[in-house]
């Protein structure tokens, strides 16, 4: 679409090891190219390596190996040219307390050659009735939605976001969502990490799965759901002290329509394309060898889905601290 | 919620001002930091303008041991209002003189002549004003004609009183705790919250942060100065005796040079204990060699050159060469140089080893 353009960001064979005993590999060969006009979502697990390799292509970090172009350019040979092109929220930037909303855009404003006017940026995400408070008088979500502020103060053409919703509730969320959709529809390109996989389905055209360093998976959310082989998942759970007989994998993966099937913590999950197909047999069979029931659900399979079938595990539970 | 927008701005935004103005904002929204700021250095001439007044002429406490002939002693000092008298057994008299209660013990020796015994610490000034305060008055007493006439005037004036002295250090000194505590721990403080690195990641240019940091220190400095100045001439009448302005460029100047210092200290430190440290380090050579409260010449010939390499030391020398004598800028052009050269090193420094993230 964007034919003639150079792509907003392409590093290739990304490496970052941070010395120390033993020495930590953060981002072990890591290929990415995104195009402008998209917006891309890294997602991973705490300490998959995004936040440092989305530093590395904020140009805040060097990286130990590898090459890096941001719109076309360099970092170390075009740095101003390129800062004044893009924006950027840090995950934990606390900002001066004691200043105004409206203070605090204008300070940013004053950095870029040009961009929109304070009022403007503070009406985009919805923080203009809060242009004189004080910044330490704001909520979560609204300190978020200034961080988001600043950012876009210097109109870039590509947008960098780490963690942009981490630790907000629901609603506070769904107002960035909808903040960051409008600035992906007016042309410019968005990179995002998040380790929520909703939030990657819903607002990102592509998603790289990021997990050790290394990208595991690349496309669509759709396309990685597909991916799976079945868009459904089936999940149950049995009476306890149900039978001797408990179901078997191979059994399962054998009912008509069943892709893939797995077994966590008592809970049993089927990925299947079409639920009206596998359900009657899935009952027959259980009525068969007499387990009985507690709950059966069916959903979309989701990304997360994806993360569980190429890691081995879910996000959640692979928490460790970022380096 | 589709939002309409106004067309791009171009206008121009100076970051610089930007910088200070956020400063200035943010310091005066601190009401803790205008106490440390601002009353601190008022209390401070206070306390020792009340501890270096002019003091009244003190009493002299005299103990005559007590025996045949001590009343006629302690009625002769008592002619003379300056002595405060009395007749102690010799046992109490020592201890008052050992305690520090009397300055000087008189016995009377049992002679046809007048013969008196002064027992007193010769390395205790007050006691070495007594045994001569008292000696005179016997010795007139005895009848010895003074053959020379005295007439003695007091010295108070202006410009060669301890305070004259010590306002110029005091200045020096409040100068160089402004701009370093002022900017360095500033800067610190930003680097914890990540806030130079979220500049870092901006167009905004490394020197126009650096300088604005300094600038807005300055501005803080004005009122502080003001402050200290003002305090000193209308409660102890402290004059300058040279050009204002050349104090004020002095001032300008010193200010300049602290604050460069305080961003060099803070360059590289990730916590407030680390910059804290450093800055006290450099600080506290200043602070014993030179000259706040008393003369550097004070100090061994052999400390003389260093000690006149020394940041503070240019400042306060050169501010009293103005104030106390009235000496032209130009005759201090060689504090003046070395003071450039302190600011356009550290600066430079800071901004070669300034560490943003």
């Amino acid at each position: 679409m964007h034919g003639s353009l150079p792509p907003a960001i392409r590093c290739t064979d990304l490496v970052k090891r941070y010395d120390g005993r033993p020495p930590v590999d953060a981002v072990r060969g890591l290929d990415l190219e995104i195009a402008q006009g998209e917006c891309f979502g890294l997602l991973g697990p705490n300490g998959a390596g995004k936040t440092t390799t989305i530093e590395i292509l904020e140009g805040l970090l060097t990286a130990t190996s590898g090459q890096v172009e941001v719109l076309g350019l360099a970092w170390t040979r075009a740095d101003h040219e390129i800062r004044q092109r893009i924006g950027i929220s840090l995950q934990e930037t606390r900002l001066s307390e004691k200043l105004t909303v409206l203070e605090t855009v204008t300070l940013f404003r004053s950095f870029y050659r040009q961009g929109y006017s304070p009022a403007d940026v503070l009406a985009r995400v919805s923080l203009e009735e809060k242009a004189n408070s004080l910044v330490g008088k704001l909520s979560g979500g609204q300190k978020q939605r200034l961080a988001v502020a600043t950012a876009i103060v210097g109109d870039p053409e590509l947008l960098f976001l780490d963690e942009p919703t981490t630790g907000l509730d629901p609603q506070s969320r769904r107002q960035l969502w909808e903040i960051i959709r409008e600035i992906r529809s007016a042309g410019r390109t968005v990179l995002l990490t998040t380790h929520y996989m909703d939030e990657a389905e819903r607002l990102c055209d592509r998603v790289a799965i990021v997990d050790h360093g290394r990208v595991i998976a690349l496309g669509t959310p759709h396309d990685l759901i597909l991916s799976l082989g079945g868009e459904h998942m089936i999940e149950f759970t049995l009476e306890n002290g149900a039978g001797s007989h408990l179901p078997v994998r191979e059994e399962l993966t054998a009912l008509p329509g069943v892709i893939a099937a797995g077994q966590e913590n008592g809970l049993i999950g089927l990925s299947v394309s079409e639920p009206h197909v596998v359900l009657p047999a899935l009952l027959d069979y259980l009525q068969r060898h007499g387990c009985p029931l507690k709950s059966l659900t069916t959903r979309h399979a989701s990304l997360e889905d994806v993360f569980v079938k190429l890691a081995g595990r879910h996000i959640d539970e692979s928490q460790a601290s970022e380096p | 919620m589709k939002t309409t927008f106004r067309p791009l701005n171009r206008e121009r935004y100076s970051p610089m001002w930007q910088i200070v103005i956020s400063r200035v904002r943010e310091f005066y929204r601190e009401p803790e930091a205008l106490f440390w700021v601002y009353g601190f250095p008022i209390l401070m001439v206070v306390g020792l303008g009340i501890a270096f007044r002019n003091q009244p002429i003190e009493k002299i406490t005299v103990d005559v041991e007590a025996g045949p002939r001590a009343a006629e002693v302690v009625e002769t000092l008592a002619g003379n209002s300056r002595f405060v008298v009395a007749a102690f057994s010799d046992e109490q008299s020592r201890l008052r003189l050992r305690t520090g209660k009397t300055d000087l013990v008189v016995s009377v020796a049992s002679d046809t002549q007048p013969h008196y015994e002064f027992l007193y610490d010769p390395s205790r000034p007050p006691s070495l004003l007594a045994r001569n305060a008292v000696d005179d008055a016997l010795e007139r007493a005895a009848g010895r004609q003074d053959v020379a006439t005295v007439t003695e005037q007091e010295f108070n004036e202006p410009g060669g009183r301890y305070i004259d002295f010590l306002v110029p250090g005091l200045l020096g000194m409040s100068l160089m705790g402004g701009g370093m505590w002022g900017v360095g721990f500033v800067t610190v403080d930003m680097r914890i919250r990540k806030l130079l690195k979220r500049f870092l990641a901006t167009p905004m240019r490394k020197s126009d942060f650096l300088a604005g940091i300094m600038a807005s220190r300055m501005l803080f400095m004005v009122p502080e100065v003001i402050v200290l100045v003002l305090f000193a001439r209308l409660v102890f009448d402290v004059r300058v005796f040279g050009s204002i302005l050349a104090v004020i460029f002095l001032i300008l100047l010193g200010a300049v040079m602290f604050s460069g210092l305080g961003l060099l200290m803070a360059a590289r430190p990730r916590t407030l204990e680390a910059v804290s440290g450093l800055m006290n380090l450099v600080m506290l050579p200043m602070w014993m060699l030179s000259g706040i409260f008393f003369s550097s010449d004070r100090f061994p010939d052999f400390v003389q050159p260093l000690i006149k390499l020394l940041p503070l030391t240019s400042l306060i020398d050169s501010l009293r060469a103005v104030m106390q004598d009235g000496a032209s800028l130009a005759s201090q052009w060689s504090p003046i140089a070395l003071m450039v050269a302190w600011s356009v090193v550290s600066f430079a420094a800071a901004l070669k080893w300034f560490r943003w993230v």
